[in-house]
């Protein structure tokens, strides 16, 4: 079969398919948005045979992810690393309660922050959970190792952990296909307790989970994903994690390297092969991208063994992506370098699009707030989190989905009053609902402003849950009638809108104000679309 | 033979639209290629780049290291200049001249170019002016691909193809603007070259 052109997240999608999946969730997230929409623009999913489905959040995908393995087909579950930290309840449970039909969570991590709030290692979540990891080092390789991953889910009855990185996420290259198997039909469990957590059931399945640890390292010592490259110079051996073994070879002509090298794709560690490169080789350097999690495991507490170089002794930098550079500097390489930088090239932060009704959202609450000062807009994850940025210095917080509404009524509670939080539609019902139920319960003095783009815009414009539903869901939780206010997010409303909005902030119990516009992105993409179809029908006829 | 360049530009201007026409040319070839994207936020109007790494044997690494690119092809004047630490000491840059201001503190041009002019082999030109001559303003970025394209070690006719099949969805209408585009880019570099 000819090799198709895929991104990391491409190559993992049509893997899936090729490996007889049958439904796929997910909450998007950069970088690990494009595996689901590839699904979902696919022939499978359009003709019904794959349910392809975005999930209010990554808890409700991961769930509705072990529901279909409950019922022994194969799923996929897909998220950004810290949407791993909203599944992880499901997650780490989903671990004792094992699955039937094959199960792999795809968790997309982003050394350096290109677009997340910190970089967290996924792979420390897989080994808390106690289940296997994969970890693919190219496209190839992530579109074998899902056909690999379900195999081994199916034969442990355990969800494996996918973690992918940014730059694979992202980036293209040649993948062979394989020849496509059919899905599982259903099949229910062989007992129907496995599922059934209580504290009885939960021991035995746990120890069920200790016991299965040695048959995990079993399969990472004889796995096609671990290889060890003997090479002549002893003096230091090389643990690749990943993507780190191309940056590696990056840096010898003709891919020779004089050392040997371990390569690892799959966790747990294989034992065997660590033990052989520490045996055989006078000290070890290990490059992996993310945290030092297999330098922490080698080294050990009392560090009393042989030099052993990576991110905990400096050798490389203890945070950020790893490239070419690094590695070449860390091997005592030349360390190659174009020209400078001219001083006058500025930066350019990303920035609200033209039209983006943000724009006037912002400049209108940084006016009806001007009585009142500086420092009291919490914030969410979105694009509106660019209100951070000048022109707007409209924003003081973001952490993480949901937040913003949670974090005004902790700081109201203090008594800072008035408290402001604002939150984009598919982030209300990712994760603001519950903060809404809270604060109405406690009748916090709290403004919350709902921008509503109808859409997920930040990642591309998904659907959002949230569409149509807003109002409705803010008055189901409590909020008054009277204090839901719609807003049209245009200059030319400008006068009402600032009186909307000094009202209800000046209002000493839960408001909603909620702008709505949509996305300038998905309005513009819409018309093309509708244009694009208009020239089919007319050279059609 | 192995090509590694960075394209270069502001979320939104189409520099994967370039990537993917090379590609696709370097596909039909036999070439390996890999080729780093930026998506997520900075896309919104922010400063982007792709590696695109082209070779007859295989590439190690999606990231150009520094210091080896063969070459800049940037659709945007002070983006051309980010990446100078990637580009090889010999290496070329083909650039548009035609600003993209969206930000306050944006240097002034004749500054700009002074820094572009320093560099050993360097081609800058207005590719959105030549685009609206032919009548065709988005066509800018193939302006730029076509600059580009006699330092690329891909036939021209490959490059012609792969706009034909990329660009034949939208129409032939489409695709005549984009090769008169490629053209017309490509004539200006060999003039400024002889």
């Amino acid at each position: 079969m000819q090799k198709l052109l895929l991104l990391g997240d491409e190559a993992i999608a049509q893997g899936a398919l090729d490996a007889g999946l049958s439904g796929i969730y997910a909450y998007p997230g950069t970088p690990s948005t494009e595996i689901t929409e590839y699904v979902m623009k696919s022939k499978e999913a359009k003709t019904g045979k794959v349910v392809a489905s975005w999930g209010a959040n990554e808890k409700t995908a991961m769930e509705a992810g072990l529901g279909m393995s409950y019922a022994g087909k194969r799923a996929m579950v897909c998220m950004k690393h810290v949407g791993l930290n909203v599944a992880a309840d499901a997650f780490v449970n989903s671990a004792i309660t094992g699955a039937n039909g094959g199960l792999i969570i795809v968790a997309a991590d982003d050394p350096s922050m290109h677009s997340s709030q910190n970089e967290q290692d996924s792979r420390f979540y897989g080994k808390f959970a106690l289940i296997p990891i994969l970890e693919p080092g190219n496209q190839q390789e992530a579109y074998d190792m899902v056909h690999f991953g379900f195999d081994l889910s199916e034969k442990f009855r355990i969800p494996v952990l996918m973690r992918i990185t940014t730059r694979l996420a992202h980036s293209r290259s040649g993948v062979a296909r394989k020849e496509p198997r059919p899905q599982n039909k259903i099949r229910l469990p062989e007992n129907l307790k496995q599922f059934i957590l209580l504290p009885a059931n939960a021991r035995k399945q746990y120890k069920s989970l200790l016991n299965s640890q040695a048959g995990y390292i079993l399969e990472s010592e004889k796995s096609p994903f671990n290889i060890m490259i003997d090479n002549a110079n002893h003096k230091m051996g090389i643990i690749c994690c990943g993507l780190a073994y191309n940056y590696l070879m990056e840096n010898f002509e003709n891919h020779h390297i004089p050392y040997p090298v371990l390569r690892i794709g799959q966790y747990p560690l294989p034992e065997k092969q660590i033990r052989e490169i520490y045996d055989n080789c006078d000290s070890l350097l290990i490059l992996e991208d993310g945290y030092p999690l297999v330098e922490e495991l080698i080294r050990g507490f009392m560090n009393n063994g042989k030099p052993i170089k990576g991110r905990l002794d400096g050798t490389i930098p203890r945070d950020g992506e790893l490239n070419p550079n690094i590695i070449a500097r860390a091997l005592g390489l030349e360390d190659t370098y174009g020209r400078d930088i001219p001083a006058i090239v500025t930066g350019r932060p990303p920035s609200l699009c033209k039209g983006c009704p943000h724009i006037y959202s912002y400049n209108a609450l940084n006016e009806a707030l001007l009585s009142v000062g500086k420092g009291r807009v919490f914030s969410d994850i979105g694009c509106y989190t660019l209100g951070a940025l000048e022109p707007f210095d409209a924003i003081n917080s973001c952490v993480d989905m949901g937040a913003s509404i949670t974090m005004a009524k902790g700081a109201a509670d203090a008594g800072l009053v008035p408290a402001i939080a604002v939150i984009g539609d598919s982030t209300f019902t990712h994760s603001g609902m519950t903060g809404l139920l809270d604060a109405v319960v406690a009748k916090s003095p709290i403004t919350v402003m709902i921008l509503d783009n109808a859409t997920t815009a930040m990642t591309g414009g998904q659907n959002s849950a949230a569409l149509g539903k807003i109002e409705d869901i803010c008055e189901a939780l409590g909020v008054a009638k009277d204090h839901i206010r719609i807003l049209n997010p245009l200059q030319k409303y400008h006068e009402e809108n600032l009186a909307v909005m000094k009202e209800e902030i000046a209002f000493e119990g839960v408001s909603v104000i909620i702008p709505r516009r949509e996305c300038i992105q998905t309005v513009t993409r819409r018309m093309r679309e509708n244009k694009k179809q208009q020239l089919t029908e007319k050279s059609e006829a | 033979m192995k090509k590694d360049i960075i394209l270069a530009g502001v979320g939104g201007q189409g520099i994967l639209s370039i990537a993917a026409i090379i590609g696709t040319a370097a596909l039909s070839k036999g070439l390996y290629l890999k080729q780093a994207e930026v998506h997520g936020m900075s896309q919104r109007g922010g400063d982007v780049q792709s590696n695109l790494r082209i070779s007859d044997r295989e590439i190690a690494s999606d990231l150009i290291p520094m210091g080896k690119a063969d070459m800049i092809i940037s659709v945007e004047p002070m983006e051309s200049l980010r990446y100078l630490p990637m580009l090889s000491t010999d290496g070329w840059l083909v650039t548009n001249t035609k600003p993209f201001v969206n930000i306050k503190n944006y240097p002034e041009m004749d500054k700009l170019m002074t820094e572009i002019e320093k560099l050993p082999k360097q081609i800058a030109i207005d590719a959105d002016e030549i685009a609206r001559q032919l009548g065709s303003p988005k066509s800018a970025n193939m302006v730029i691909l076509g600059a580009a394209s006699p330092f690329l070690d891909i036939e021209y006719g490959l490059l012609q193809d792969a706009i034909r099949g990329i660009f034949l969805k939208k129409g032939e209408d489409v695709v005549k603007v984009n090769l008169d585009a490629l053209e017309a880019g490509r004539k200006l570099a060999l003039n400024r070259l002889n």
